[in-house]
């Protein structure tokens, strides 16, 4: 692992270690029903944040190989949460099993050789034909329109749109070789902003963005969040090949689309009638709910780094 | 040794593959004997069941499998007699198909039945055969247990060949007994109310 990346993993867990200090001394204070439970809730996330982070960095010590395959494993459980509480029927096994086996590892085999223009259009073309076909040789047309539609965006979702951020490993930066860091600073960002967000939330949330659809957003936990961690982004302009005016702003993006997609995957959820995703993770509910911000963010930071900054 | 190490695979990939976990909703995962029976709707329901049990209650659990499918080869064979501790029924030919069964209860082990007899796409149980009934009145010592899978048809439908790695759950309700004067028909309809009642309390 290069210094950078020391220096870096290093800060995080020394910000680990300080939330798990603050997260015992809360448990020892709070005395209130509720407090107790926003705190055990608190410290769930704490610990499985330092599991999510020690995975992290053991991907990243062995590589490319091992990043790209920690991500499909990523993409898999996403999609099976995603698809398990969607009401598919017994005559979409054939797309859902092509879903699964094929598509997941074509996507992630084709970042592996490095093979560009077939990664960006496998699943919104030969995907988005070959699935229904596969589906309508079963002879069902009940409904045919709503299935066919649910399988392409789960795969869009959950594979596609979370495959752009191993996905930076293949873009080609004159003067830049630390691809590693591209996805460092993308996941820093878009997690960084969903903590601050329920951070600042909590301290000082009281207007909601959308009341319907994601009862915990609020304009003040959005601006103050999203600003801090827009702030700390233009501050890590020095693993990037990004200026800091321009580190701060590409930040500000991935916080947006990171935004869009906690609330689009919030909607999504809440048709389907449930709270969470699965139960994977202690805290977080399942792994797409820790994902969601992800998947939209991923998708912009890589077009908007491959158009401005790659050859 | 090898059928333990076999059993230990099967678990892990039933995990990452359609997770298989239990609910422990009416009833606790204690070594009580008794008869566990579920909604038929896959070849997989067998494991799944199996998985869904903690490793202590697995050892005295025996799935009830039809010998015309499990029986069939070599390694079905392997898995379900050894790894899944099996008890295998001849569903046509034979005279008294309950018999092994009551062999299995009577040297104090649980069962694990889906009373259907066959399985179905529907995600709710079709009308019950008259076997649980016989095993109740036979042994009233013994707990009946309503299970209720979820997603089953879907992640493996009949004629599939691969599962598809949706989660399946086991959601286990609260024991029913037959009681004093209970004819057969209204028994059999209550055990399958309990399993469809199950169902609608699934997360």
């Amino acid at each position: 692992m290069n210094p950078t990346m020391v220096t870096l993993f290093g800060g995080v867990f020394a910000l680990l270690a300080f939330a798990s200090i603050v997260g015992f001394v809360l448990s020892r204070r709070v005395k209130s029903e509720n407090g107790i439970a926003t705190v055990s809730n608190l410290n769930a996330r704490i610990k499985a944040w330092w599991m999510m982070i020690a995975i992290f960095a053991v991907a990243f010590y062995f590589g490319s190989g091992v990043t790209i395959v920690l991500f499909a494993l990523t993409s898999f459980y996403c999609l099976r949460e995603f698809l398990s509480i969607t009401p598919t029927r017994a005559e979409d096994h054939g797309a859902t099993v092509a879903a699964f086996y094929l598509f997941i590892p074509l996507q992630y085999w084709l970042i592996w050789t490095d093979w560009q223009s077939l990664f960006a259009i496998l699943i919104p073309v030969w995907a988005f034909l070959l699935l229904p076909l596969l589906a309508v040789l079963k002879g069902e047309t009940e409904e045919f329109l709503t299935r066919s539609s649910r399988i392409q965006w789960a795969l869009m979702l959950n594979v596609f749109c979370i495959s752009h951020a191993p996905a930076l490993l293949l873009l080609d930066i004159p003067g830049f070789e630390e691809n590693f860091l591209l996805l460092f600073f993308l996941i820093a960002v878009v997690q960084l902003s969903d903590v601050l967000q329920y951070v600042f939330g909590k301290l000082f949330g009281k207007h909601k963005v959308a009341p319907r659809v994601s009862p915990a957003k609020t304009w003040e936990g959005l601006i103050g969040g999203g600003l801090s961690a827009s702030a700390i982004g233009a501050s890590l302009f020095w693993i990037t090949p990004f200026s800091p005016l321009e580190a701060g702003l590409l930040a500000l993006t991935i916080v947006f689309a990171g935004f869009a997609g906690g609330l689009v995957l919030s909607a999504v959820k809440r048709s389907l009638g449930a709270k969470d995703w699965g139960t994977m993770i202690e805290g977080h509910g399942g792994a797409l709910d820790r994902m969601d911000s992800v998947s939209f963010a991923a998708p912009v930071f890589f077009h908007l780094t491959n158009y401005f900054f790659a050859l | 040794m090898i059928a333990r190490i076999v059993g230990e695979a099967i678990v892990l990939l039933t995990r990452f593959l359609v997770g298989g976990h239990g609910r422990w909703r009416g009833v606790e995962p204690v070594g009580a004997q008794r008869i566990y029976f579920a909604n038929h709707a896959s070849h997989l329901d067998t494991i799944i069941m199996w998985a869904a049990l903690p490793a202590h209650l697995r050892e005295t659990t025996h799935p009830v499998a039809a010998a015309d499918y499990w029986g069939k080869g070599a390694l079905q064979r392997f898995i379900a007699l050894k790894v899944l501790n099996a008890v295998l029924v001849e569903r046509a030919k034979s005279k008294d198909p309950l018999a092994p069964l009551r062999d299995a209860l009577e040297a104090g082990g649980s069962l694990i039945i889906f009373p259907e007899g066959t399985r179905r796409m529907e995600p709710l149980p079709g009308e019950f055969k008259a076997g649980l009934y016989h095993l109740a009145k036979g042994f009233p010592d013994v707990e009946l247990v309503p299970v209720y899978l979820t997603n089953l048809a879907r992640a493996f439908p009949k004629g599939a060949f691969v599962p598809a790695p949706i989660s399946c759950v086991a959601h286990y309700g609260a024991p029913i007994a037959l009681e004093v004067g209970e004819d057969k028909a209204e028994f059999l309809a209550r055990a399958r109310g309990a399993v469809i009642e199950l169902s609608g309390e699934q997360e």
